[in-house]
């Protein structure tokens, strides 16, 4: 199927599609910026930066809700069929995977308020902040992915995402060590183990944005084509 | 199967060609249905226009099949090749073959009687066509025809068709009033009793809603959906809405030839056809 799509014959259907893309786009974009700020907050310990993000994210749902209002609507008054059907159903899942990517970087941020107060070594932050580099071009493939229609730099982004699994658990045996090399080391170790684990769930998150590109261009799923596509 | 994939490869852009007969030749092979009907290589001109160009498409037993396109596309044409329609008006000519199974009889072969095969394969069509009589005799007349004169068989069959076109709690108290007196929803279930009265095998719909408000394409889909169970449909319709609602497959005509044929649910969610795309997104071709 051809990835760039002729023009619909009504021009106010064309525009509500064109329109509902650029909300994800402009979404995505937020989201992006949340993690990053969210990050940030956890790696500077900025106080005004972390409530920034938490404040950021009632911003977020907002979009979302923008989102599934379109969609609603375009299904109810459209009755959109094949490649824009994907596309409005796909938009509904991309709205709901960046929203629980929000909430992230909502995380990241509240463990930045909690941690602030304790006196945390720069060699514990290593590990996190490679995380968050890898997780956050895994969120910008995927989106781009999505919002240019191609397949293939879906399946790319869903293969990188052991590499964010493998990183997790190198992570997580990292921060075991320094737990038992002195037990004062726990409570901060702890924390940060929690915003691994959130890192490690937007690498998820970008998977299934990815995966709804794979189905907006192709009408498959990947999961099954990867199936049927290795050997016995 | 080798025909199929010829004929959409002949109408494609060479770079869409590959897709195309890829598609529809799984499409016609993975039919999990026993067939009522099949349609090979069938060709009709009406004089020198040649309105169908090798068109080949199975009917499935006992489901519905959409026939959707653009006007001017040969669905219409197609429909009525079923019954031989086209026979009552001189210079036009079939070419190829529709048979109708088990037996495999080529109802559009001149050696076989049309109104043989019309007793076999009724119509409704887009706008309702009572005749001027009663209700009653509307159902009766195709039964009489069959020469069923015996009043209670007559009064048994127009009560049990008028109860399956989901029109007899309005009209059992009026049967002898005329049938204009119907409204356009109630006529077009009559038209589709009549047509269900001499138990006929398949049932062509030409538009059978166009002319209907909401709620009456609703009683008329309902019934379609209740039809099904006993016999084949085959339906030509202009509503994507209600190609995708109301059938089990259905076929994308361009200018006289089957772009793409595919279970309803594949056609209407990832069409394999680049034209398919653009007509039921309702975009430029």
């Amino acid at each position: 199927m051809a990835t760039t799509l002729n023009e619909h014959i009504v021009t106010s259907y064309e525009d509500e599609l064109t329109n509902l893309n650029k909300i994800i786009s402009e979404m995505g974009g937020m989201v992006e910026q949340a993690i990053t700020e969210g990050a940030s907050a956890l790696l500077k310990l900025d106080h005004q930066q972390a409530q920034d993000v938490r404040q950021f994210d009632k911003r977020i749902d907002e979009i979302q809700q923008r989102i599934n209002d379109a969609a609603v609507s375009i299904i109810a008054r459209r009755q959109p069929m094949a490649a824009d059907l994907r596309m409005v159903v796909t938009a509904i899942q991309v709205a709901n995977d960046l929203e629980r990517t929000g909430d992230m970087a909502k995380q990241l941020a509240k463990r930045a308020l909690q941690i602030e107060s304790l006196n945390l070594a720069p060699k514990f932050y290593n590990g996190v902040k490679h995380m968050k580099d890898l997780v956050a071009r895994q969120l910008q493939a995927a989106l781009d992915a999505y919002l240019t229609r191609d397949s293939k730099a879906a399946i790319d982004v869903c293969s990188r995402d052991d590499e964010v699994d493998a990183i997790y658990n190198s992570l997580f045996r990292e921060l075991l060590t320094y737990m038992m090399e002195d037990p004062r080391n726990i409570t901060q170790c702890t924390h940060l183990l929690f915003c691994a684990k959130s890192l490690e769930r937007v690498g998820d998150h970008a998977t299934n944005i990815a995966e709804a590109a794979y189905y907006l261009e192709t009408g498959r799923h990947l999961g099954a084509d990867e199936q049927q596509r290795q050997p016995r | 199967m080798t025909d199929i994939a010829a004929t959409a490869s002949e109408f494609a852009a060479p770079e869409e060609a590959a897709t195309v007969s890829a598609h529809t030749a799984d499409a016609s092979i993975s039919i999990p249905h026993a067939l009522r009907a099949e349609v090979r290589n069938l060709s009709f001109w009406y004089k020198e226009f040649q309105a169908l160009k090798g068109i080949q498409l199975p009917i499935a037993d006992r489901k519905v099949t959409a026939l959707i396109g653009a006007s001017g596309c040969g669905k219409s044409t197609l429909l009525r090749c079923f019954n031989r329609m086209h026979d009552l008006y001189a210079g036009n000519r079939y070419d190829g073959e529709i048979v109708l199974k088990p037996e495999g009889e080529n109802i559009v072969s001149r050696s076989v009687d049309p109104i043989l095969v019309r007793m076999r394969v009724g119509m409704v069509f887009q706008k309702p066509n009572p005749f001027p009589k009663s209700i009653y005799e509307n159902v009766a007349a195709g039964l009489r025809i069959r020469g069923i004169n015996k009043r209670s068989a007559l009064d048994e069959r127009v009560e049990q068709v008028l109860r399956q076109a989901a029109l007899w709690n309005e009209v059992k108290d009026r049967l002898d009033s005329s049938a204009y007196d119907l409204s356009g929803g109630q006529q077009q279930r009559l038209c589709i009793a009549r047509t269900l009265a001499p138990e006929p095998e398949l049932i062509l719909l030409d538009e059978p809603t166009s002319a209907l408000d909401p709620i009456a394409t609703a009683v008329i889909e309902e019934l379609v959906d209740e039809l099904r169970k006993n016999v084949t449909i085959i339906i030509v319709t202009h509503s994507m809405q209600q190609a995708a609602r109301i059938s089990d497959y259905c076929a994308f005509m361009h200018l006289g030839q089957l772009i793409e044929f595919g279970e309803t649910e594949q056609m209407f969610t990832n069409p394999g056809n680049v034209k398919t795309q653009d007509y039921i997104t309702g975009r430029f071709g």
